[in-house]
């Protein structure tokens, strides 16, 4: 094996495990690194500086940070189904065998195409899309979008199903905390102590936040130690619990808080029966942010070069992972704490090539540093970088006075001062605050619960963050009503901290502002200059901050950059709005579980699995599989079948499992005068053992649902609703009763899910029913009339309801067994119905049934429909009031011309009718102007052997016998029809009552 | 956000479902078409203080009135309708 030598590589340091070496790939090549190592800590390590492409120029990249602010070093993670683009190499863990590759290349990284872009620079300007390929209007979907898209972009995405799970999960505690650096650490041991159910939520898989990488003294103690001795005291707190690898990522309303936690991305594959990653919602009675600070770059010419990195970063990557980003440092700062990065890099060896200080003066101390180190001090700004995809050559600098020097260095640091984490305080719209001692924004309140301590609230030094995190934690844990000892606070020293602001560099060449989305300082200018004056407007024009990195490291560059040619200062100039997530959140683990046949709950009838031992077709209704047909062997189709279960229905006994329709059980001394408001007809005068079907407008008069009710007893009644209503009609009665209509003394309760209900339809349903029933039941037409409803006793003593209703139009019975033996009750119809040839049918022969008869259903009740649309109009009383009774008498609701449900058949007997056509007048052409209408429900009438249909039409039912066309544009059709009766089957009504 | 019901306790947005403003008043029977007309169809858009009506379907099927400011979605208090919760008892 050719593997790398990990040629950068300290001898000593770092918390990273050299007992365990871990073999990887990028790109192809095979490198090796330690367990410990991020991706990135391994590229440097083996002295890898090249990682990316940039997204518009194809720029040459390297690593930049060491966090998940991370603009360049994306990479595609894993391959395959499992292949992730855009990962953060800084926060991606190394694993054996980790496989990655640099985006945004062709062929190679080392040689690409595409950098010929550098050479068009000129033309790729801010608003370059908007201002370049605006003309011709139709080249954009063929042939721009599709160019630019492959040059310019990031990752690509797997392309097939991810195979991995992603979980949701709900947690609760008094104090959730974001980060664990000294702030969070604190703040978790202060609430901790206090007896606080505590949360403490850390992104990095290793606890400590800066203090790995900058150190530092606690207590006394290194701080590695006293991290330690703090982690094993919240680990023995029953209520504290440490979520590494998790990001709190937003705040919702009511202290609600989201996390996500990348539970198995550190292997390559998650472990059987585990999730990838879970997505938490936290509620919390308070918040404390700790979420540090974030260093921000100086914008000047080649800042994008590869050996560029951020001073902190180089920090990081040389005291925690013991990898050199370089060997030869130059140090660019306008601040004291840069500083601490040459004196990191003389302790670990490395040389200083070095510092340029933008400030008028460095500190006694740091002279010293400097003469000791033997690299001189220069006062200045960095001007040009010469280098390229090999890393940092040469630095140019401009010294303060005029003169320039140039120094030779393999890696440049750079240190523009910290920028708070304002992210999570700001999501509820708040606007963060100027601070001008630190030159940074800082939080101005934030979201009820929440606080923000240490660095994350300006706090740079260490004393400072460990006293602001164990104030906020002792504070968040009081507010929750927790009064234990908090014990003493954590102590340290306080760095000092003075900066001189530097945003940009005047030079030549591209200085970037936006590393990720390209944008440079010049496009932030001509954007101002362009008239983009507002920040929102900065940011859309140029795509400033608009990447998967939501510009962490470039906003605030940006936005000084605009104040200056602007003329206003920062904070007038002011900051876009922020909003969660703050880090990038799978779209998978947003969905969890609820993916491919889980996306929804499935809703199963209590005769299902008999049905599906019959072979029967399932169809989805809402949540609900229901039987479609029950094809037999050697049905060519579907039709086939289904004429066959109606015939069968229609000459012998057929039954159908109906349980999916509503249920509820009205009950009380008011119970009839309830339904009296609800129902545009009367239940008050229902007598005791009928049923009544009922219709239920909206308050503004149009139909709502409809159903059948029958009255058990005289303060109980059994309503149904249609199988798509259910949920919402249950909602609306509950509506009515508690808030309309307080005073009227009844109770709904839901009984949809308690009964199973069947169908039994057919000449020789009575009798075999009457193998079902108890003998001493009579169900003769006079013991048991149509529209009879009574509870009836079994063979074996089971209670039923039996209901005398019939949607099929023959002779038919609905009968309601406790939901447990509805599956039994399927296979008794089958036994005991054997002599009578019954045959079990499914939503289509019901639907055919239905529109034989004329009834009206879903796609009548669509929510346009009046009751006089649907020929229903007598039912409305005129002796009670009822929910939609006066607006359903506006003139538009009642106008002669409105389109009305009529039968519809089509004059040539061969034709097959469709759902969707318009009905046009004879000799009228098809249009807006001359559309009367339209076919709602279609079917193969076995009765009539024909295809027959509902319709809204025109005064449909003053044309009956009218010859009209059906014009269907969709499937380019157009025929004769015949307006009709709808009730095609048995109009008299002879069957049902016989 | 969470809503803290007066029969259950504090519950998670995705229990309740919204309807809307709970000032309109239903008219009287005997009302006439323009009352109604009101009161199906003007409603205030409020910005700031609102009390709305909110069904706690995947709880206790209580109508509560709930006080919310539209602006910082802040729930000031939580009360049931009035035929909201236990049988009328002798009514």
């Amino acid at each position: 094996m050719v593997a790398g030598a990990q040629t950068h590589r300290l001898a000593n340091g770092g918390v990273i495990d050299r007992s365990t070496s871990l073999s990887f790939r990028f790109d192809g090549k095979t490198l090796l690194g330690f367990q410990g190592d991020t991706l990135a800590s391994a590229l440097v390590a083996n002295g890898v500086k090249l990682v990316g492409r940039s997204f518009k120029y194809h720029r040459p990249r390297g690593v930049l940070t060491a966090g998940s602010e991370e603009p360049n070093a994306l990479v595609e993670l894993r391959s395959g189904a499992r292949r992730e683009p855009n990962t953060k190499a800084t926060t991606a863990e190394l694993y054996e065998g980790l496989e990655a590759a640099s985006q945004n290349r062709w062929p190679s990284l080392n040689f690409d195409v595409m950098s010929v872009n550098q050479l068009f620079a000129p033309i790729f300007v801010a608003g370059f899309y908007y201002k370049t390929f605006m003309w011709p209007a139709k080249f954009w979907e063929a042939i721009y979008e599709p160019a630019i898209r492959r040059a310019a972009g990031l990752g690509r995405a797997a392309g097939v199903s991810d195979p991995d799970h992603y979980d949701k999960a709900w947690a609760h505690c008094d104090v959730v905390i974001a980060g664990s650096g000294p702030a969070g650490l604190a703040a978790a041991l202060a609430a901790g102590r206090s007896g606080a159910r505590v949360i403490l939520c850390e992104e990095d898989f290793v606890l400590g936040g800066r203090l790995l990488a900058d150190g530092g003294a606690i207590d006394g103690l290194p701080a590695a130690e006293w991290v330690a001795r703090a982690v094993a005291e919240l680990t023995a707190l029953p209520d504290v619990r440490i979520m590494t690898r998790t990001t709190l990522f937003g705040v919702y309303d009511g202290g609600t808080y989201g996390a996500i936690e990348r539970v198995n991305d550190h292997v390559p594959v998650p472990p059987e029966h585990q999730v990838r990653q879970r997505l938490w919602r936290i509620v919390a009675k308070r918040c404390v942010v700790a979420a540090g600070a974030i260093e921000r770059p100086i914008v000047f010419a080649g800042n994008d070069t590869p050996g560029v990195m951020m001073a902190s970063a180089m920090r990081c990557y040389i005291n925690r992972y013991a990898a050199a980003p370089a060997r030869r440092i130059a140090l660019f700062t306008n601040n004291e704490d840069g500083w601490r990065t040459a004196e990191t890099a003389i302790a670990a060896g490395l040389q200083v090539a070095a510092v340029i200080d933008a400030r008028p003066d460095v500190s006694p101390a740091h002279r010293s540093l400097a003469s000791k180190g033997g690299f001189p001090v220069l006062h200045g700004s960095v001007s040009a970088v010469d280098g390229g995809k090999t890393g940092v050559r040469k630095i140019s600098v401009a010294l303060t006075g005029g003169a320039r020097a140039e120094v030779e260095a393999d890696g440049l640091a750079v240190s523009g001062g910290w920028n708070p984490a304002v992210g999570l305080t700001s999501y509820h719209r708040g606007r963060p605050k100027w601070r001008d001692d630190i030159a940074a924004f800082v939080p101005d309140g934030a979201p009820p619960g929440m606080v923000a301590a240490g660095a994350a609230n300006g706090a740079f030094g260490l004393g400072a963050c460990l006293r602001e995190g164990f104030e906020a934690g002792a504070a968040a844990a009081r507010d929750a009503g927790r009064g234990g000892n908090i014990g003493s606070m954590p102590v340290a020293d306080d760095e000092a901290f003075s900066l001189t602001p530097l945003w940009h560099v005047a030079g030549k060449g591209k200085a970037f502002v936006d590393q990720q989305h390209d944008v440079t300082a010049s496009d932030v200018e001509l954007a101002q200059r362009e008239g983009f004056q507002s920040v929102e407007h900065l940011k859309r024009y140029t795509t400033l901050g608009m990447a998967t990195d939501q510009g962490k490291t470039s906003n605030v560059a940006g936005l000084a950059i605009m104040a200056a040619v602007s003329g206003k200062s920062i904070p007038e100039t002011g900051t876009t709005i922020y909003r969660p997530p703050y880090v990038p959140v799978a779209i998978g683990a947003f969905a969890g579980h609820h993916r491919d046949e889980n996306f929804h709950a499935t809703r199963l009838t209590p005769s299902h699995h008999w049905a599906a031992e019959q072979g029967a077709v399932f169809v989805d209704t809402g949540l609900w599989k229901r039987a479609q047909w029950y094809p037999h062997a050697g049905e060519k189709d579907w039709l086939e079948s289904v004429t066959r279960e109606v015939k069968a229905v229609r000459s012998g006994v057929g039954f159908c499992d109906v349980s999916t329709l509503g249920k509820i059980d009205v009950h009380g001394p008011d119970a009839g005068a309830f339904l009296d408001r609800v129902y545009i007809n009367a239940f008050s005068s229902l007598a005791v053992g009928k049923a009544r079907y009922g219709l239920m407008l909206r308050e503004d008069g149009i139909v709502y649902d409809d159903g059948t009710t029958s009255r058990l007893a005289e303060d109980h009644y059994f309503l149904t609703t249609t199988t798509a209503k259910a949920g919402l009609v249950m909602q609306h009665l509950e509506f009515c009763r508690q808030v309309l209509f307080p005073e009227l003394d009844v109770q709904l309760t839901s009984v949809s899910d308690q009964w199973a209900q069947f169908s039994i339809a057919g000449p020789s349903a009575r009798k075999l029913l009457q193998q079902i029933v108890d003998e001493s039941e009579d169900l003769s037409n006079e013991g048991f009339p149509f529209m009879g409803a009574r509870e009836v006793k079994l063979r074996g003593g089971l209670k039923a309801r039996l209901f005398r209703i019939s949607f099929s139009g023959e002779m038919a019975f609905e009968i309601s067994v406790p939901a447990r033996y509805g599956e039994a009750m399927a296979r008794n119809l089958m036994i005991a119905g054997k002599p009578f040839g019954v045959t079990p049918y499914g939503t289509e022969a019901l639907g055919v049934m239905r529109i034989e008869k004329g009834h009206v259903a879903g796609p009548e009740l669509n929510g346009t429909t009046t009751a006089g649309d649907l020929g229903l109009g007598k039912m409305m009383s005129t002796k009670k009031h009822f929910i939609g009774r006066v607006m359903a008498g506006r003139e538009a609701l009642t106008a002669p011309n409105r389109q009305v449900v009529v039968g519809i058949k089509p004059t040539d007997k061969a034709r097959r009718l469709r759902s969707g056509a318009h009905i046009i007048p004879k000799g009228e052409t098809p249009g807006p102007d001359n559309d009367q209408g339209y076919v709602t429900s279609v079917c193969f009438s076995p009765v009539l052997d024909q295809w027959i249909g509902l319709g809204l039409v025109e005064r449909g039912r003053e044309r009956i016998g009218e010859i009209v066309r059906a014009h269907d544009p969709l499937r380019s059709e157009d025929y004769d029809v015949e307006l009709c009766n709808s009730v095609f089957y048995d109009p008299d009504g002879g069957r049902q009552r016989g | 956000m969470r809503i803290i019901c007066p029969f259950c306790g504090e519950r998670e947005l995705g229990e309740f479902t919204y309807l809307g403003d709970a000032k309109p008043q239903r008219p009287a029977a005997d009302a006439g078409e323009d009352a109604v007309y009101d009161y199906v169809y003007l409603r205030d858009n409020i910005a700031g203080v609102m009390s709305e009506h909110w069904y706690h379907g995947g709880g206790c099927r209580a109508w509560l009135k709930v006080t919310r400011n539209t602006l910082t979605h802040e729930i000031s208090a939580v009360e049931p309708t009035a035929g909201a919760g236990a049988a009328k008892v002798g009514a």
